[in-house]
């Protein structure tokens, strides 16, 4: 004879109503993300039936070969920078007395806020040749010609950075303000030198930050889209605008969903492998 | 722990700077907007107000920015009950499944956007979505709920649930118990998650520039294709304008996000 254990029968209602509080989230993203991603997914493998040749393509032929190689190659660049810049930021905004913190957590988050659109317009304006960073640096003497500046692979670094530092800045902050001070101090009084202790005691314990901000970085300029588009002058070709121009320009779409497919699986493998150290929701709730 | 000045300077020297180069970009799109000149000289040379006149007396911009003003205010009023509902439903339920959810309702941010926004193009030109006012709203709203749900759920983690049960053994059914006792705790981070989610619709460009045209151009798309053609100092107005759209609203969402954290 089972017995129906009555706070079971509760948990499973219980569940039942949660699923349905759900349901309408989940009813759009399934048919504004799961649906597309999947209808894309098949399109790639599909030609008037199933076939290959997409993919072939894409790993045979030079444009896409080239376009991948730039892609991962300005992401670890712009990944490397905004370590490079964030971290001492981060490490000031966590050690700083009151308003200092607020106003370099201010200087981080308003640009975080700020459109990409008006970001990428003005570095347009900041690194053009007539503009303020080229008359700058001739009015110091520096350089007696206009630099290129934009237009180039240079100027897509310049602005992508700009706009992912914040990715990097936020989760370093959020690790680095939990270490408690103490831990520094008894490193000190153990005869540990400030870098010594640095390197011993702070810099591990801020790895998490470091591994979530970097990951983010990385993967986000992956996919991105406006800013290579504006700055990079039409030839630092990155994933997204194969994509995109294969759609666009040559209306192919088979091409452009295989190109798609492989950035997607790149992006969720980083994900999936960093998942396994750190929370995915934690990483995500930077955003 | 004292440490020895140089090092110190340096470092703050170099964070200085960093913190320059993150404000940049704000700093000269102000002025840049007042510009008397069409050419973008800095400082310019003399100031006006003729781009904000510009701006405002170009019947095809006001229609975008009203565009886009209705995406927005569209999308808060969908995505945020939709996404404070899952993010009960997250913080309530348990188990494997409801994990597997709430990183589902995230993949708004995994998943590149670029491969959303074909994928969305495709699926609207089957469903005769493209260019319409539905088809740019139900976009946004899917794009805005992991900004609800972020919030909300963090805001449901400094809640203490007990008080809703007591609330329903008082005779309260669940929604009255919600309405009464829980949202006025957590509404600061519904707040804040709707009007991330507004940010966000306004912000968006990349799935508009596939799925918006003929009347229903969003401003983004139109800024966009504007830059793309030729530097237009027009867009620093516009840009000046966004710029403190979006602080003030930030402001207001930290403003109350702060007072329920205490």
């Amino acid at each position: 004879m089972s017995v129906i254990d009555p706070s079971d029968r509760y948990r499973r209602r219980e569940q039942g109503l949660m699923l349905l509080l759900a349901s309408p989230a989940v009813i759009v993203i399934v048919a504004l993300v799961v649906l597309p991603v999947g209808w894309l997914m098949g399109q790639s493998f599909y030609d008037n039936g199933f076939t290959l040749e997409n993919y072939r393509r894409i790993f045979s032929e030079d444009v896409y070969w080239r376009s991948f190689i730039l892609t991962f190659r300005i992401a670890l660049m712009v990944t490397v920078l905004t370590l490079i810049l964030g971290y001492p930021v981060a490490y000031a905004a966590a050690h700083v007395r009151r308003p200092w913190d607020v106003l370099i957590l201010s200087f981080v988050i308003l640009p975080f806020w700020t459109s990409v659109l008006v970001r990428a317009y003005a570095w347009l304006v900041l690194l053009q040749r007539t503009g303020v960073a080229n008359q700058v640096l001739e009015r110091l003497g520096l350089i007696s010609e206009p630099l290129a500046l934009v237009h180039n692979e240079l100027g897509t670094v310049i602005a992508t950075v700009h706009i992912l530092l914040p990715f990097m800045v936020l989760p370093l902050y959020s690790t680095m303000q939990k270490i408690p001070r103490e831990l520094m101090l008894a490193g000190a009084s153990l005869g540990g030198g400030p870098l010594h202790s640095f390197l011993r005691i702070f810099l591990p314990l801020s790895l998490p930050g470091v591994i979530a901000g970097v990951t983010l970085v990385f993967v986000l300029t992956l996919g991105f889209y406006i800013t290579p588009e504006l700055l990079g002058g039409g030839r630092t070709i990155m994933i997204s605008m194969v994509v995109s121009r294969n759609v666009e320009l040559y209306n192919q779409w088979g091409a452009a969903s295989a190109v798609g497919v492989v950035l997607l699986v790149c992006v969720l493998a980083i994900f999936m492998a960093v998942g396994r150290i750190i929370p995915l929701d934690k990483m995500l709730g930077q955003k | 722990m004292k440490q020895p000045l140089l090092p110190r300077i340096l470092f703050g020297a170099f964070v200085a700077l960093v913190l320059i180069y993150l404000i940049l970009p704000l700093l000269i799109i102000v002025p840049m907007s007042f510009s008397g000149t069409r050419f973008l000289t800095f400082p310019p040379p003399s100031f006006s107000l003729r781009w904000y006149a510009e701006y405002f007396g170009n019947p095809n911009w006001m229609q975008a920015t009203r565009i886009s003003l209705m995406i927005g205010a569209l999308t808060v009023l969908i995505a945020t009950p939709l996404g404070t509902a899952a993010a009960y439903a997250i913080s309530n339920g348990n188990g494997r499944l409801m994990r597997a959810l709430h990183l589902m309702l995230m993949l708004p941010l995994i998943v590149p956007i670029i491969i959303i926004a074909i994928g969305i193009f495709f699926i609207y030109a089957k469903v005769g979505l493209i260019s319409t006012l539905t088809g740019l709203v139900l976009a946004n709203v899917m794009l805005g709920l992991p900004y609800v749900i972020t919030s909300v759920v963090a805001g449901l983690q400094s809640f203490d649930p007990t008080q809703e049960m007591v609330a329903r053994s008082l005779g309260m059914n669940r929604l009255r118990a919600f309405l009464t006792v829980t949202l006025p705790q957590i509404k600061a981070s519904v707040f804040a998650g709707g009007i991330f989610a507004f940010i966000s619709a306004i912000d968006e460009t990349i799935i508009a520039l596939f799925i918006s045209g003929g009347r229903y151009q969003t401003l983004t798309k139109r800024m966009f294709t504007a830059l793309r053609d030729e530097i237009d100092p027009t867009i620093a107005s516009i840009s000046t304008l966004l710029t403190a759209a979006s602080f003030l609203l930030v402001l207001l969402a930290m403003s109350g996000q702060k007072r329920t954290a205490t």
